[in-house]
């Protein structure tokens, strides 16, 4: 296979903004029918070398070449045209309008006068669609789709072009596992006609199943390209972060303390029916099963940002009711929300306003807040969490994925909670990260405190938990002991075939 | 100094140097084109200039609170006027009559009280139905003018009180008495913003309401509290205008929300929320009142100085936009 000649080759891509050498001489080929894996930490400079392709960014050094003829990329559609197209992670669809017009945005086959050609439009649309083996129509609306089948009208909008080389950028971020097979059976359909795929990811386990080769960047730099069949994941690992992770079986045993937050019979309408767990202090409870399994919803319930159907939740023993997060927090629970940004951080805000946000109304000298307990509440939680930013003031969006779940542990650590609840804690957060993430997780529970972990990456489940719940489709399934669990087991649990054995 | 802030303190300062270049501007071209002979940057003038800010000043003073929070408020001219029409005819009262001069500070307390009951409601309309303040406030500033309407017609409501006028007209330390309702409302709401809890929560709701809930901030009561906010703000600014005028139309105040958003989003804050400063909110109010004041003064009619306005606004938002671009990676349009 080498011996072809590539569908797409970088040589010596350097990219500069002021003060960041963001991409400093990378260089890599991807080959007809190929697989090739980008990976590398955030910040690494993966979305940069996206950018300098897809034309957004022009290189300050460096070429281009498309099937060995150098090419200047000046924007996204330009190089559409070369048959360079891209599927980003979060989709840019219009909902409102059809599978077809938003396949065919910005390129609507036309009739004299500006009129839409819609017998053409459906009928490419058809094609494209029958290439993709979906259930939905051309006349679908969009936001009538999950978010597998938009992301399939994403793919869609690729082959509306024969294109040479597809970029999936961490296409499998939001897809449940039934999901990714479908999406993994037209990367290969797309590998078997000739078309080179680069597959930027951060999920070994699809990487190693999926690539032929992983290149690695780390610091804007290309680190080296390694043959998928004849590498393993301590070795990619050590190229990215330039040390291993590790995610070795939790296999601590201690003495946990009492029960602090005990759930019974709690369901809420679809999302979730008749949950029974219980967490101790000291101890960390997971939370494993697939995205819509019920889990988040969950701990929103706790939480009291949705109100349940049935069911109670006892905290230290005694029955409470929880209809705001005002009375979460009064009763001592916490929760670190899955998505950071949207639900977890005021980005617009420094660092110290937002750990102190939800006690800032307790931090006054009479009418006025008090700056000097503020900064002290927040060096005391940069300093115990290792927060890395140059100061208190600097705005909140500027830090890294893993300072930023920092302040929102810190936040919530510093109301002094009993119960941690933590959604998803390393979700797009780079792997060096990961595991101080982790280590802080068992080092609070060490602490006493009760935690709850909810994830969807399985290392990282076996990894920090004590326990570990399996859900599938809103239910409890089984319930595992750090001790008992096996993959496997797990796995049966979370995809509704561990039923028998949890009767 | 850190680029952001760098950032920062060049937008914070943006809306002085525009100041600085009206100044300049005014004082150079307009001696030349001047169709009076004073000079465009005579002490008194500016001493008027000020004063003249009041009114829309103070309202947009409270705009840019309702704006950091993440909402707007539309019926600010019609609660302004609603206000002016309780302050001059509660003085008709029989029994306010024969309180002699005790009538104004209890006229004023009636005409605050309207301005905050307009804002409670619409207060309570966006925090309890979780409707849109933008259309909320639009049909309160429908609602509230026909209010005025229906309260006298066409006709406007007049009481003059020569006590309350020449309260109105005092100067203390050089500054009329509507300067210092200005100033003091915006040394008053900068403390709001920038020190109190109430300030921070409504920062963090405008910037991500989300989080804020989140966070346990009970985000319906912020809401409410700053529209209750600016009703009484745009109460005071009728008081203050009303005490000396004496009479108020029915048509009184009408456009003064969008002046008032309008200095307000020239002085940076955002519409989107989360975002603003109060003091560069005074820095749009005054830049707005030089531009008027000496486009007046080289002869320019009312039409003209709309124009220049509103082509100024959205340079400055086009200047704000380039600045805030991240690099390239901005979208494209």
């Amino acid at each position: 296979m080498s011996d072809q000649v590539p569908v797409l080759r970088l040589e010596g891509i350097v990219k500069t903004f002021p003060g960041v050498r963001a991409l400093d001489g990378v260089s890599f080929d991807v080959r007809p029918g190929e697989v090739h894996a980008l990976m590398g930490e955030n910040g690494a400079g993966k979305s940069t070398l996206m950018k300098v392709l897809g034309g957004i960014h022009a290189p300050n050094e460096g070429q281009i070449f498309i099937a060995e003829e150098p090419v200047t990329m000046t924007s996204p559609m330009q190089a559409k045209a070369k048959g360079v197209v891209f599927i980003h992670q979060e989709l840019s669809l219009a909902d409102e309008l059809t599978v077809a017009e938003n396949i065919f945005l910005g390129e609507l086959p036309l009739k004299s006068f500006g009129r839409v050609d819609w017998a053409t439009l459906y009928a490419r649309t058809d094609d494209i669609l029958k290439k993709l083996n979906v259930r939905f129509t051309a006349k679908t609306r969009v936001g009538d789709l999950s978010i597998a089948n938009q992301q399939m009208v994403e793919i869609g909008r690729a082959l509306t072009v024969s294109p040479r080389a597809v970029i999936f950028d961490e296409p499998t971020a939001s897809l449940t596992d039934a999901e990714k097979v479908v999406l993994f059976d037209v990367i290969a359909d797309l590998q078997s006609q000739g078309v080179g795929i680069v597959y930027i990811s951060h999920r070994m386990e699809e990487v190693f199943k999926m690539t032929d080769r992983i290149s690695v960047l780390r610091d804007g730099q290309y680190r080296g390209t390694l043959e998928t069949a004849e590498t393993n994941e301590d070795e990619v690992t050590k190229l990215m972060i330039g040390r291993s992770l590790d995610l070795s079986r939790n296999e601590t045993e201690h003495e946990f303390g009492e029960v602090a937050l005990e759930v019974r019979g709690l369901s809420c309408g679809q999302q979730f029916q008749d949950v029974d767990f219980a967490v101790h202090k000291g101890e960390v409870l997971g939370f494993y099963g697939l995205v819509g399994a019920g889990r988040t919803a969950i701990a929103e319930t706790v939480f009291g940002l949705r109100t349940p159907s049935a069911g109670t939740i006892l905290i230290n023993g005694k029955e409470e009711r929880i209809n705001s997060p005002i009375d979460a927090l009064r009763l001592g629970i916490s929760l670190v929300p899955e998505d950071r940004k949207d639900q977890g951080l005021v980005l617009g805000m420094n660092c110290r306003d937002n750990m102190t946000l939800p006690q800032v109304g307790d931090l006054t000298a009479g009418p006025f807040v008090s700056d000097g307990a503020e900064i002290a509440i927040f060096d005391q939680y940069r300093d115990k969490l290792d927060i890395r930013t140059p100061g208190w003031r600097q705005l909140v969006g500027n830090l890294s994925g893993g300072n930023q779940q920092k302040i929102v542990i810190g936040k919530w650590l510093s109301m002094r909670p009993d119960v941690l609840i933590v959604d998803e804690p390393t979700r797009g957060i780079d792997v060096g990260s990961k595991s101080e993430i982790h280590n802080l997780i068992r080092e609070l529970a060490a602490q006493g405190y009760a935690v709850i972990v909810i994830s969807s990456e399985m290392p990282e489940v076996l990894h920090v938990s004590d326990r570990i719940v399996a859900m599938y489709s809103g239910k409890v399934m089984r319930e595992f002991t750090a001790q008992d669990v096996t993959e496997d087991n797990l796995i049966q649990a979370i995809s509704g075939l561990g039923d028998d054995k949890a009767a | 100094m850190t680029p952001d802030k760098r950032k920062d303190l060049l937008k914070m300062s943006a809306i002085w140097a525009f100041i600085l270049v009206e100044l300049a501007f005014f004082s150079i071209i307009g001696d030349r084109l001047s169709v009076s002979d004073k000079a465009f940057m005579d002490f008194e003038n500016m001493l008027l200039l000020l004063k003249q800010s009041a009114p829309i000043g103070i309202i947009a003073l409270g705009m840019t609170v309702i704006m950091i929070n993440g909402n707007i408020d539309l019926s600010v001219g019609a609660t302004f006027a609603l206000a002016a029409i309780v302050l001059l005819e509660s003085m008709t009262w029989p029994f306010m009559q024969t309180l002699g001069d005790w009538a104004i500070p209890l006229a004023w307390l009636f005409a605050l009280l309207t301005g905050v009951a307009m804002g409670a409601i619409n207060g309570l309309i966006v925090w309890k139905t979780g409707v849109d303040a933008f259309i909320v406030t639009l049909g309160a500033m429908l609602g509230f003018r026909g209010l005025v309407f229906m309260f006298n017609g066409e006709q406007p409501t007049s009481h003059l009180n020569w006590t309350l006028v020449d309260f109105a007209e005092a100067q203390f330390l050089g500054l009329h008495t509507a300067t210092w309702f200005l100033l003091a409302t915006a040394l008053l709401l900068w403390l709001l913003m920038t020190k109190t809890v109430h300030g921070r929560n409504a920062y963090a709701i405008g910037n991500n309401r989300e989080a804020a809930v989140n966070a346990g901030i009970r985000v319906g009561p912020h809401f409410l509290l700053n529209f209750m906010l600016i009703g009484f703000l745009a109460a005071l600014s009728a008081v203050v205008f009303y005490s000396e005028s004496g009479s108020v139309n029915p048509n009184d105040g009408m456009l003064y929300e969008l002046w008032a958003i309008t200095a307000v989003v020239l002085g940076g804050t955002k519409l989107a929320g989360g975002y603003g400063s109060i003091i560069s909110t005074l820095g749009g109010v005054i830049a707005i009142q030089l531009l008027r004041k000496g486009l007046g003064h080289v002869g320019a009619d009312t039409q003209t100085v709309n124009l220049v306005i509103g082509l100024i606004l959205i340079a400055v938002l086009i200047l704000d936009r380039q600045l805030n671009r991240k690099g390239q990676e901005e979208l494209k349009i």
